[in-house]
């Protein structure tokens, strides 16, 4: 870039574009109470909906009597089954090619199942004839491991027990659900078959739930009298919503909006479809009345879309230098009772053929099976994108058990086996192509910055001083080098429901040189309203605080498939500038005629175009909005808008590296991070701050995952973790201090280089915590533990190694 | 996490309270904090047709110190304790326990009498009463009687106490010598893992006495006297303590839960115990 003069420095600063820290605009009305959430949603006549749920986790349903409840005064409608299946809305597609019940149809399969929808005129009154409502159950046999599912002559789905073919291909047994591979069997079995070293390790990353702030909930809203149907929830996709409401209920699309208010926190808890969403909407249609339906604490724990519950087996092969030369992964994934992740149509294990991770390895193959289970569905949750998560995990675990096979330090093993600059655009094993990378430099910078030298020595001295009996505590170094895979997708590989996973913009600017955007996203904390009006006062020269952007609403918004694995800023970023250089574009016709030059006489500076060689004779982008509206232009329409939709031409590929300092009490199991370094490549920066919240955020989930937070189950299908008494949501005392940072490595394919970061802290967090806790324990001969690692289970690791005498 | 339907009653002198729940009977019961009681009405395992609030009974608040009795009336709250000087000053362990004990929004509301009376066996208060022998202070129809804190726990939430009455105050000797509430949770906010109560007076340079009671091991607080007297005589060196913790581990009954297996919490059980003596020997 060009050196700024100070005329320009004054003018680009007052623009608050991209790489200015901007405060969220959000923040004021979010602080002052001002927010406009779901359950801020009032209407005239309103009923209220609650849900009766099974509170087995297997059983047939003999019978509901529904008398009782009706009869409470205040109960306008008791909804089963029953009622659904005329209308054909007993069951609802799933995003992942399944089906899944709306009410429960015939028996339950999981513990908090939906079974009858109460609807009343307040919502007292619709807890208290939800009581009421009698369900005569026969308990079934619970199966609750997916192993001993693929094994059972139960059969959880009567529903699909025949068939043999499912949505991803063949079923191998009633309760299977698919089989996915990536890469070369063969040749992968091969290398591991000659290789001079091969670690193997199965690890489980258990199930958890993303837990957002805000539950979710729906209010439906029917006009009769127009034909129209509102919807307001609490939608990562909005527009998705819309289209699957259309093709569900036969109203035409055009009749239906669906309107995403403030979000309270989705990491992907909020882009599927719930039963709670239909109901309202059917008990609407049916009563002619508004219908609010709000889950509790309880309900969004057991019911919604969990996170994880993967089991994963890896073989790593390597030479004896190090090399590593070829990775073989079978996962089992514990899908639940009905397969409802969200990914992409052609990726029923999301992008777990990411799990090659940071490295150039040549050989690798993958194969997932699914399978069902008598838990609750869900899948694709948790700032997980697409099942990144897990495959970081595997592979930044796979590397330290490897570590330990070589007898090597895991730093160096990874330096040595980095993808290197110059190799990128890498094509990997299991066939994707990183955009670009620079993991070295990242990791150098990461390792000198913790003094990994000086941590290692201290270690050391710990460990002998432990062994004289000098201390009881141990010191784990945790490290994790991640890169993602964000911004789905390309159309051509990927869509949900067919729909094609682009994103898109609508700028209109106003005369008087403010403007307004609409996007096919929609916020949830992300501060949306702030960065995009950033990336648009860099592109169109008007100050971000000109710059409205409005998202969520499908009336108004152009289509898009919504915020979940940080696609916002690789899509729909990247359809904001497009659309803003499409106005750039007109801006400079307008400018052209006005200053009576050709159009290439002229040249963009920061917020005005200049005549070349004359920068006296200008036009800022305020004038020329002005003229656009109230000017005739020979051959140019009047007003000033852009769309821009953008179809990605590849993922994005933002990378990082992370270390944590951890101290054990042996004797207890307390562990305390002492330090967590956090170095992120997101691409183009736009807003540090941001960026540092995200981190923040994401980092602080990742240590509630990897140190204690569980959806747990005992052996009948009972959830043991259905509060926040007992599911692990960290406060500001068990958080550390994070220390941040960055290097910056642009995304070639991206208009303004940026490439997502929102899931990067989680990603890359859990397995930097994890190794912390298993590093601690390696100098006594621990190679591998699950988590989470709370209390219980860090003392049982030091139990088993001996260390309590 | 929709409550039942009940009637509100607020009144404003401890007759009315006694009125109210001689009328009810079952139906009705008393709310301080809240803190345990709403909860429990959310979830509908409690069903409270009458809810007697006491906030309005001025009678019960203020703490008292005269000497060395301390007298703490049933609706001060865990944030009274902790920012009373005097209090800290005489009986330290009180200001120490309650900063183990929730978070700060929960310790604005909760109160001694509702940690105290309910006999929940996760409740701080319960183990440092027994610890401190303590004295509850009931009020009911027929007037007042008082219990000592270690004859009241007698199942989880099973109490000495009757229906119909209502806990006004605990009292007890201000404890000399070293003290020490020592607790591991899982986080902020969280009930005992394990948790210890301990006082020890000297003389001569060995333990002339000493009391312990430990937390959320056992469906009651546990006063274990036996620990205690393990330390009598000794200078609490390293044998002596771990008689203690033997001693102490004859006396609980950890279940498993969320926390962890039993022989989990028994291993913490010791260590946090150890750690208490330890503690309160060096202040002593
Ligand atoms: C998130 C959370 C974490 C917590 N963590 C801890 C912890 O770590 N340690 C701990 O000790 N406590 C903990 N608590 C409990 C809290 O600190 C309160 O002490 C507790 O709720 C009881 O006090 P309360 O005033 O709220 O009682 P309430 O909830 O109002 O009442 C509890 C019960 O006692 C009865 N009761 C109340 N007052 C009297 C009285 N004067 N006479 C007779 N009966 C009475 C009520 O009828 C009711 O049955 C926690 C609570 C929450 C919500």
């Amino acid at each position: 870039m060009k050196d700024l003069n100070e005329d320009q420095v004054a003018r680009s600063a007052n623009l608050k574009g991209m790489g200015c820290s901007r405060k969220r605009v959000e923040d004021a009305r979010f602080t002052q109470g001002k927010g406009n959430y779901v359950d801020d949603v009032k209407l005239p006549g309103m009923l209220h909906g609650d849900f009766v749920r099974s509170p087995y986790a297997h059983a047939r349903i003999k019978s509901i009597d529904t008398s009782k409840a009706m009869a409470v005064d205040g109960v306008i409608a008791v909804l089963t089954a029953a009622d659904l299946a005329p209308l054909n809305l007993h069951w609802m597609p799933t995003l992942a090619g399944d089906k899944q019940m709306v009410l429960a149809d015939g028996k339950v399969l999981f513990q908090g199942q939906e079974v009858a929808f109460v609807v009343a005129k307040d919502r007292f009154i619709a807890a208290d004839a939800v009581e009421l409502v009698e369900v005569d159950y026969e308990e079934l046999p619970v199966i609750v491991n997916p192993f001993e599912a693929l094994q059972s002559d139960v059969v959880l789905r009567e529903d699909i027990a025949d068939q043999k073919e499912g949505a991803h291909g063949p079923r191998k047994h009633h309760n299977h659900i698919f089989t996915w591979e990536a890469g070369e069997e063969a040749a992968t079995n091969d290398v591991i078959d000659n290789a001079e070293v091969v670690a193997t390790e199965t690890m489980y990353y258990h199930r958890t739930h993303p837990c957002p702030l805000e539950t979710c909930g729906s209010v439906a809203s029917m006009d009769k009298v127009n034909g129209k149907l509102t919807v307001w929830g609490t939608f990562q996709a909005p527009h998705v919503v819309r289209t699957v409401a259309s093709l569900l209920s036969g109203i035409e699309e055009h009749n239906i909006r669906v309107i995403s208010p403030d979000i309270g926190g989705g990491f992907g808890n909020k882009v599927g479809v719930y039963p709670g969403y239909v109901c309202s909407i059917v008990a609407s249609i049916v009563t002619g009345k508004p219908v609010k339906w709000i889950e509790d604490r309880m309900e969004n724990l057991m019911s919604t879309a969990f996170a994880r519950d993967y089991w994963m087996t890896g073989k790593i092969a390597a030479t004896k230098d190090g090399k590593i030369t070829g990775l073989h992964c079978h996962v089992t994934a514990d899908h639940g009772a009905f397969d409802a992740c969200a990914d992409p149509t052609k990726f029923p294990a999301g992008f777990m053929n990411i799990c090659t991770g940071s490295y150039d390895i040549p050989t690798a193959y993958l194969a997932v099976d699914g399978v069902y289970t008598n838990k609750a569905p869900g899948g694709v949750s948790y700032r997980c994108s697409f099942r990144v998560t897990e495959a970081v995990y595997f592979i930044e675990r796979m590397i330290e058990v490897l570590a330990i096979e070589l007898n090597m330090d895991a730093a160096e093993l990874r330096r040595i086996n980095f993808i290197k600059k110059d190799q990128f655009p890498y094509q990997s094993a299991l066939g994707w192509e990183y955009d670009s990378g620079d993991y070295h430099t990242a990791w150098d910078k990461a390792l000198k910055a913790v003094d990994y030298e000086g941590l290692r020595k201290e270690q050391a001295e710990r460990v002998e001083a432990f062994k004289r009996g000098e201390t009881r505590s141990l010191m784990g170094i945790g490290l994790s080098f991640f890169t993602e895979i964000v911004g789905a997708g390309p159309v051509k590989n990927c869509d949900i429901l067919g729909m094609g996973m682009f994103d898109s913009c609508e700028i209109r600017i106003h005369p008087t040189g403010s403007a307004i955007a609409r996007l096919g996203t929609i916020s949830q904390g992300q501060g949306h309203a702030t960065t995009f009006a950033q990336i648009l006062a860099s592109e169109i020269g008007l100050p971000a605080d000109s710059i409205t952007i409005e998202e969520g609403d499908t009336d108004t918004a152009p289509y898009g498939l919504g915020t979940y694995g940080s696609r916002s800023t690789p899509v729909a970023g990247a359809a904001t500038a497009l659309a803003g250089r499409k106005i750039r574009a007109k801006a400079q016709m307008i400018a052209a005629y006005l200053l009576e030059v050709h159009d290439d006489d002229l040249e963009w500076d920061i917020d005005r175009f200049v005549v070349k060689g004359a920068p006296e004779r200008f036009k800022t982008m305020k004038e020329i909005a002005y003229a656009a509206y109230n000017q005739a232009i020979p051959g140019v329409e009047p007003g000033l808008e852009a769309v821009s939709y953008y179809d990605p031409p590849n993922m994005t590929y933002p990378f990082g590296a992370y270390v944590c300092v951890m101290d054990i009490d042996v004797d207890t199991g307390v562990q305390t991070i002492r330090r967590f370094y956090a170095l992120d490549d997101c691409g183009t920066r736009i807003n540090p701050m941001i960026i540092e919240g995200q981190v923040h955020g994401g980092l602080t989930e990742a240590l509630a995952v990897a140190l204690g937070q569980e959806i747990a189950y005992d052996d009948m299908g009972n959830v043991k973790t259905g509060t926040l008494m007992d599911f692990f949501l960290p406060t500001a005392w068990e958080v550390p201090n994070y220390e941040t940072d960055h290097t910056v490595t642009p995304s070639p394919h991206h208009p303004i280089g940026a490439k997502g970061v929102g899931e990067s802290p989680h990603v890359g967090g859990v397995p930097c915590f994890s190794n912390a806790v298993n590093d601690a324990f390696r100098a006594f001969g621990n190679r591998h533990t699950h988590m989470p690692h709370d209390h219980w289970r860090i003392w049982q690791t030091a139990n088993k190694l001996g260390l309590h005498g | 996490m929709i409550p039942a339907s009940f009637d509100y009653h607020r009144p404003s002198d401890m007759d009315g309270v006694i009125a109210l729940l001689k009328e009810h009977g079952d139906d009705a019961r008393v709310l301080a904090g809240g803190h345990s009681l709403i909860p429990m009405m959310k979830l509908r395992m409690a069903e409270v047709p009458h809810l007697i609030d006491l906030q309005s009974i001025e009678s019960l608040r203020g703490i008292s110190i005269n000497g060395s009795r301390v007298t703490i009336g049933a609706m001060v709250t865990q944030h009274d304790i902790i920012n009373h000087s005097e209090l800290t000053k005489v009986a330290p362990i009180m200001r120490e326990t309650s900063l183990q004990i929730a978070d700060p929004q929960v310790r604005y509301m909760g109160t001694v009498g509702g940690n105290v009376a309910n006999g929940d066996p996760g409740n701080d208060m319960p183990g440092l009463m027994q610890c401190l022998d303590a004295t509850l202070h009931l009020v009911g129809p027929d007037g007042t009687r008082e219990v000592a804190a270690r004859d009241y726990y007698e199942a989880a939430y099973v109490t000495a106490r009757e229906e119909d009455e209502v806990l006004t105050a605990i009292s007890f000797d201000a404890p000399s010598g070293g003290y020490s509430y020592e607790k591991q949770k899982r986080k902020i906010g969280d009930y005992a893992t394990a948790a210890a109560a301990v006082t020890i007076q000297t003389s001569g340079g060995k333990v002339s006495s000493a009391s312990i009671a430990m937390t959320n091991l056992s469906d009651v607080p546990v006063w274990s006297e036996a620990a205690a007297d393990a330390l009598v005589g000794t200078a609490c060196d390293a044998d002596a303590i771990k008689a203690a913790v033997n001693a102490m581990l004859d006396d609980i009954d950890p279940t498993e839960d969320n926390r962890g297996p039993v022989a989990f919490k028994r291993h913490v059980a010791g260590i946090i115990l150890t750690r208490a003596i330890t503690r309160a020997w060096d202040r002593a």
